[in-house]
């Protein structure tokens, strides 16, 4: 795309008698992306750009996460986690990973779970757990380090499944009385995983408008560009802008490499509560690899922090910038809330490129 | 709940400004160390600049150097970088019992090449073995000391309408190294920059008043110094994402990691405030040098934001840059 096109676009999102319209990203990366390329400041006052439930440690519970700080101080235990998770506060002001591993706990960040695998292959005396989060993106890959570890017979390798799926998120978010998206940027990297088929949903049951975009500032903008015009001619179709990976029905090896390891269960997401079979669960066939049995883990239903409004922002409800502790009481170094902290976060991106 | 000092304390970015402003300058602050310049000037007969750093790299080799050059070019560049010719380098050694012995010949002896390069004479050093397991292989503290050459060098004297240079691509050394951490990840070609500046910086010690202030951008990474000069000056430092120099692999490296190179450590780069008058000048000192040959001009002073560092995206929008805040984290997905 050169300036020439970007401008077009721009002139066409201008023109667009579309009213004020709120789209929506579910991915992460594609917050990021877009704070990062600076794609808000460009967009006229009447459109506006909200994050989905899309980032991992941001919908993870208050419960999981005080679970996997209390397991890391055990005796033997070597935690293994994508970066993100060291800093997501825990029930207790200033407690998180980073401080756990600073008073002894043995934490150490992998870029993928098959890292962890590794890692309990060279340490046999110690119990490695692997914080499984992510959506159907991570998941495939976690099923295979429990395959994995499974063929290598360790007895000593099991993950902690903090996995969920997107469309049941994506329903009950729909089903809100205050729901307010117009269209939706859906997630590519989870299209790739379960294909457009994955997302029809969204245009066949609701009848929104909704694109499958990639990760480039183009990608978006190209996005965005195709949900005014659906939105400005009254139409709602899946369109793929992402065909260059993504397939109609996805992959299949990774769905079925998935559905061997985990089957769908009830979960608790932060800001959305509890969500029929929206989340993953170990397979009783290899049920010696999940950590929630192993280590006999409970779960005490807590509340998330007073004051922080993730669940709002979660839901598309709340811009970070308006949440009342957003840059003051919560900031990256010292996030109240997750979102916050991951790198993925809608808070995260829109306080570390913040908006001129 | 007690307070403990994480890894994030040690980033280069807010957490350790806290530790320095809360811990260190209430008991210790005094008119040159209050400064908080990479470097000290102190009267010793004639004017001094005065330095210390410590290295705790692990790994201790990594592509490009190792922590024995390390601990000469980070030293050297920050009395450099406070206008002083670094003259006489101290060199303490601590080693975790077991370093292989040949680890630390390799080290020394690149110890002495860099110091060979720089033009620098290590005259005192110190070394101690503590047991095993209460280290990481080897840590090592220097300190340096120069002549003052180049005085006034300071964000204070930083003004609307200056631009701001670079020496080259950013974030090298940070992607470099946590590449190397991991070895399925190691073996890129992607080097760090480690390297002595103090010949490219009495280069720049030509433009007198006109250059305004140095500073090598190691911990923290470009947009965490720029942010500091932006606050100490009081004006708005416009950055053109475009005209910012990253090397292909870095970035791509990068956006794997989750990482952002403008974040990332630097220790053979650095940034300069220039006059507009001088601005070309500079670059051209820059670019003749092989430490320089990818210098840019990447953005200029303004009153327009008040004390803050803006990023005109190469996508056409603009945004804020802020300091780090705490280590960077790989990312989940």
């Amino acid at each position: 795309m050169n300036d020439f096109e970007k401008k077009e676009i721009l002139e066409y999102i201008e023109g667009a008698a579309v009213g004020d319209i709120n789209l929506m990203e579910v991915c992460g990366t594609h917050t990021m992306s877009i704070a990062k390329a600076g794609i808000k400041s460009l967009l006229p006052g009447n459109i506006r750009l909200l994050s989905g439930p899309g980032c991992p440690v941001c919908v993870t519970v208050q419960e999981e996460i005080d679970a996997f700080l209390e397991l890391s101080m055990r005796p033997g235990i070597i935690i293994a986690t994508y970066g993100d998770m060291i800093r997501v506060p825990g029930s207790r002001p200033g407690d998180n990973l980073a401080r756990r591993r600073a008073l002894g706990a043995d934490v150490r960040i992998v870029y993928s779970p098959v890292d962890a695998v590794e890692i309990a292959a060279a340490s046999p005396e110690k119990q490695v757990v692997f914080l499984g989060a992510g959506f159907e993106t991570t998941a495939p890959g976690t099923a295979a380090a429990i395959k994995t570890a499974a063929m290598r017979s360790l007895s000593n390798f099991s993950v902690f499944s903090m996995l969920k799926l997107v469309e049941p998120s994506l329903r009950v978010l729909i089903a809100d009385p205050d729901f307010n998206v117009q269209g939706f940027i859906v997630p590519g990297h989870v299209a790739v995983i379960i294909g457009e088929d994955g997302f029809r949903f969204l245009t066949e049951e609701y009848r929104i408008p909704s694109v499958i975009t990639g990760f480039e500032p183009e990608d978006i903008w190209l996005g965005i560009y195709g949900l005014i015009r659906q939105i400005a001619e009254g139409r709602a179709v899946l369109k793929n802008e992402y065909s260059r990976l993504v397939r109609p029905h996805g992959n299949p090896l990774a769905l079925k490499m998935m559905s061997e390891v985990f089957e769908p269960c009830n979960a608790r997401w932060r800001g959305l509560g509890l969500i029929r079979e929206s989340g993953l669960a170990i397979r009783s066939g290899y049920a010696e690899f999940d950590a929630r049995r192993r280590f006999d883990m409970v779960f005490e239903e807590k509340e998330s922090p007073a004051l922080c409004r993730c669940g709002d922002v979660i839901k598309g409800q709340l811009e970070p910038e308006k949440c009342p502790m957003f840059g003051g009481r919560c900031t990256p170094e010292d996030p109240v809330g997750p979102c916050m902290v991951s790198g993925e976060g809608a808070c995260a991106a829109a306080y570390k490129y913040r908006r001129v | 709940m007690q307070e403990v000092i994480t890894l994030d304390y040690g980033s280069g970015g807010k957490k350790t400004s806290s530790l320095i402003d809360e811990i260190i300058l209430p008991v210790l602050g005094n008119p040159a160390l209050s400064q908080l310049g990479d470097g000290a000037v102190v009267d010793g007969g004639k004017s001094l600049v005065f330095s210390t750093d410590s290295f705790v790299v692990d790994p201790y080799f990594f592509p490009g150097g190792d922590i024995g050059k390390l601990s000469v070019c980070g030293t050297v560049n920050d009395v450099a970088m406070a206008g002083g010719r670094p003259r006489y380098l101290s060199l303490s050694l601590i080693i975790e019992e077991g370093l292989p012995a040949d680890d630390l010949r390799r080290i020394i002896d690149s110890v002495g090449a860099a110091a060979k390069q720089a033009g620098v004479e290590v005259v005192t050093g110190d070394t101690k073995v503590v047991e095993h397991g209460k280290g990481d292989g080897i840590f090592i503290n220097t300190s340096g000391i120069g002549t003052l050459v180049c005085p006034g060098l300071t964000p204070a004297a930083i003004r609307a309408g200056d631009k701001v240079l670079v020496s080259g691509t950013v974030g090298d050394h940070g992607t470099a190294v946590m590449l190397a951490r991991d070895p399925m990840l190691a073996g890129g070609e992607i080097r760090s920059d480690c390297a002595p500046l103090n010949e490219l910086a009495q280069k720049l010690y030509s433009l007198g008043s006109d250059l305004r202030v140095l500073r090598d951008p190691t911990r923290g990474g470009a947009a965490t110094t720029l942010c500091e000069f932006a606050e100490s000056a009081g004006l708005t430092i416009e950055l053109d994402e475009g005209s910012i120099p990253v090397d292909p692999a870095v970035r791509g490296a990068c956006d794997m990691l989750g990482l952002d190179p403008m974040y990332c450590a630097n220790e053979g780069k650095l940034l300069a405030v220039v006059s507009s008058e001088k601005a070309q000048e500079a670059l051209d000192i820059l670019r003749c040098d092989e430490l320089g040959e990818e210098a840019s001009i990447i953005g200029e002073v303004t009153e327009a934001h008040g004390a803050r560092v803006i990023m005109k995206t190469s996508f056409g929008g603009s945004r804020i840059l802020t300091k780090l805040a705490g280590a960077q984290l790989p990312r989940i997905c």
